[in-house]
């Protein structure tokens, strides 16, 4: 070591330097970086599940979807048979996990907004139960609920001899609730028909009211003609169309009922679980969304002279509805989410069905799981897209 | 006004302000009696406290004697009895370490609170797993409250930091950063958790080398630490979003780059505003750590549905049921008030 020291190192030319420091560059740099590190990720998971399922001799692919099910479904809504299918299973899947979420969603609104405008009563007996319930059901697992009303009341209810009736035509037993079935559906459909006209006609003559008002100053009775055409009208076919169609009633024959469609045990408690639970959080949702209208707001409509009336439906309702719809969309997609807990009482919906039977048969858990996925993914995506949409219909505009 | 005064006042008012509400507050009072009255007599009165066995029980009320008979799983699922101290220990570091670090006026709180992240996490994971001079015990036999603690712990400790991480990434400048980022939180927040628990269980052991083996219950953790650190990172966003634009500029001004003002200028205060968000997202956890019951791990809830499979103790559902649900509403309400006092606290104190 006679040499002083190492050489000095040659200067960083000056045009390398400026492009080191550049900001565009270390910003292409970083971005290019975590892209790459995301791809040998992926590319070492991808090699090692190859690998690993070449070991256990495990088929990938798509055929096994086209192939015979074998699978009895205790709830089956479409024409499925075990000699269809597995696409056809996938079907029924969706179809059961639709179905309870669309009706839990439907009750736990309705419970919901009458529990939520309950806790900001002036009564305080009734705020306080309403209270009550809300801290109750928010503070236990949803799973605690899913169980409770399966094994805990439906498990426990009497056999079809001593069902409870309801109204005489439902019963409620230990097998499930039996409700009565029409045996043709073209009236009800025309019903449905009428409703959805009406609903056509009620936007059409809402659309000519805001462009008369705008135009003269003439207000038109748009709420009451509402009423009449949303509400009496479209009741009024369908309780017709209940009246004039033959209904399959169930009937107790010997040791059960006899006629009409079983809702089984697994989708009535499902049901209850999601609606109680899901109901406590509307109802603070709801609370929160009409609490947010600012009083001056409801001050200014009195002292314009509207009605009470008028104020809950010009001032306060169209604004806290303004608040209410992010959260309410959020927790409609929970209620889709979360109908998959009926996997822990084995309700035959699309995880349990197609992650849980399907997968079981075939063995092919990556496709599965993919599209699984797939769907709770699209039709989540498509619910915010559509509120999305409806959100920036109601949105505060600021002139 | 006196207290017999302000009393009727508040009948008068709040309870009989006209017809109406006379009338509400009177079936109000019918639907309480009809409820409290038989829950309480079943829960408390008619009720059972002391015996051994199933016989013991005659009254019309609660069994909680099947309770007692059951404590031990209860808590610790099938964890060995002469081990159990040791799942104690790791309660009581835990308990002991928030405690702590919930002093304000602690010495030198930041290092201790560091120190305590990173020196716990293992050490609990040797208490319970033994090993290195424990005798180990399976995670197969862990259960019970235990088991919901731990899981929600270290579902946290994965969803905390990954969280924030997200929520940076999607408040980042550079495009693929935040279209990963976005693309992350959107797709774990889409997809039911029961399912990704699932996945976890099904794809973690395919994705990883052969021979890794990776345990059951590290599988539904890191399952659900994924999931829970999307919605987390929404809660930072939040948060980050609530910090005004002139605070990045100021310490850029300063000379500070990203990180560093990231860590000490942005983070520090998001963090606190996002805190009560991030508790909410911490007791969703507590609460969807039963999930894990559906890939055969038995937590509170779990082990309390097994429970009711023994034969020497037929139709003691309610009994169970009352008990874990209980114990869950107990941590996750004093969660959620703690979390409503601190976000009052702040908006008292100006922020937000």
């Amino acid at each position: 070591m006679t040499a002083g020291g190492p050489p000095p190192a040659p200067p960083i030319p000056r045009e390398l330097r400026a492009f080191v420091r550049d900001k565009r560059v270390r910003d292409l740099f970083w971005q290019a970086a975590v892209i790459a590190a995301l791809v040998a990720l992926t590319v070492f998971f991808v090699r090692n599940a190859s690998q690993n399922m070449v070991q256990a001799g495990l088929a990938s692919g798509f055929d096994f979807l086209w192939r015979t099910s074998g699978i009895d479904v205790p709830f089956v809504l479409t024409n499925y048979t075990p000699s269809d299918n597995i696409l056809s299973l996938l079907w029924v899947g969706v179809v059961n996990t639709l179905l309870v979420t669309v009706v839990a969603i439907a009750a736990a609104t309705l419970i919901g907004f009458v529990i939520g405008i309950a806790r900001l009563s002036t009564n305080w007996l009734l705020s306080s139960l309403a209270g009550a319930y809300v801290e109750f059901v928010r503070n236990i697992p949803l799973l605690f609920f899913v169980l409770f009303w399966y094994f805990g009341v439906i498990a426990a209810l009497p056999g079809p001899r001593q069902s409870i009736g309801l109204f005489g035509v439902a019963f409620l037993n230990n097998r499930g609730l039996t409700i009565p079935v029409a045996k043709d559906t073209a009236g009800l459909l025309a019903a449905l028909a009428v409703l959805v006209a009406c609903i056509a006609l009620q936007a059409l003559l809402a659309f000519w009211a805001r462009r008369r008002q705008e135009r003269t100053g003439r207000a038109f009775p748009v709420w009451t003609a509402g009423i009449v055409l949303v509400g009496v009208l479209p009741i009024m076919a369908f309780v017709a169309a209940t009246l004039m169609a033959e209904w399959d009633v169930p009937v107790l024959r010997g040791f059960n009922y006899r006629g009409g469609f079983v809702l089984i045990p697994e989708f009535v408690a499902l049901f209850l679980a999601l609606t109680t639970y899901t109901a406590g959080f509307i109802a603070e949702i709801v609370r929160g969304g009409i609490l947010a209208v600012a009083r001056g707001q409801i001050e200014a409509a009195k002292s314009l002279g509207l009605t009470p009336g008028q104020t809950l439906r010009l001032v306060t309702i169209p604004q806290a509805l303004r608040v209410m719809i992010p959260p309410l969309t959020s927790q409609y997609l929970n209620v889709l989410k979360n109908s998959s807990f009926g996997a822990a009482i084995a309700y035959p919906d699309l995880v349990s069905l197609f992650m849980g039977s399907a997968l079981n048969n075939t063995g092919q858990a990556i496709e599965i799981i993919a599209i699984t996925l797939a769907i709770y993914l699209a039709v989540g995506l498509a619910v915010s897209a559509f509120m999305n949409w409806y959100n920036a219909r109601v949105a505060l505009v600021l002139r | 006004m006196t207290r017999l005064e302000r009393a009727a006042t508040f009948v008068r008012k709040r309870l009989f302000g006209s017809v109406l509400d006379g009338i509400i507050t009177v079936l109000c009072a019918a639907l309480v009696v009809r409820l409290a009255v038989p829950v309480l007599n079943w829960l408390v009165l008619d009720a059972t406290w002391t015996g051994t066995t199933r016989a013991d029980c005659t009254g019309s009320g609660a069994c909680w004697v099947f309770i007692r008979a059951r404590f031990g799983q209860f808590m610790y699922g099938l964890y060995p009895t002469p081990e159990r101290w040791r799942a104690d220990v790791a309660g009581l570091l835990l308990v002991g370490a928030i405690a702590l670090l919930a002093w304000r006026g602690l010495p030198g709180r930041r290092f201790v609170g560091a120190a305590a992240a990173l020196v716990l996490p293992p050490l609990g994971i040797w208490l319970l797993a033994g090993g290195l001079g424990l005798a180990p015990v399976e995670t197969r036999d862990w259960g019970g409250l235990m088991l919901t603690v731990f899981i929600s712990v270290y579902a946290a400790l994965i969803a905390v930091p990954l969280g924030v991480v997200l929520a940076l990434g999607r408040q980042s400048r550079l495009p693929a950063i935040r279209l990963i980022s976005v693309v992350f939180i959107e797709f774990w927040r889409g997809v039911p958790i029961i399912a990704v628990i699932f996945l976890a269980s099904l794809l973690l052991p395919l994705i990883l080398p052969q021979g890794t083996g990776i345990d059951r219950l590290a599988r539904a953790v890191i399952g659900l630490g994924l999931v829970i650190a999307a919605y987390m990172a929404e809660a930072v966003r939040g948060g980050l979003q609530a910090i005004p634009q002139g605070q990045t500029e100021a310490a850029t001004a300063l000379g500070l780059r990203y990180w560093p003002a990231t860590a000490f200028i942005v983070l520090p205060q998001a963090l606190r505003i996002a805190l009560p968000a991030m508790t909410n997202e911490f007791i969703a956890l507590i609460k969807n750590t039963s999930l894990v019951l559906i890939v055969s791990i038995f937590d509170l809830l779990g082990i309390a549905q097994a429970s009711l499979a023994d034969p020497a103790w037929v139709g003691m559902s309610m009994e169970a049921y009352a008990f874990a649900g209980a114990l869950y509403w107990i941590a996750c309400f004093a969660l959620s008030r703690w979390s409503r006092r601190t976000e009052a606290r702040q908006a008292a104190r100006g922020f937000v």
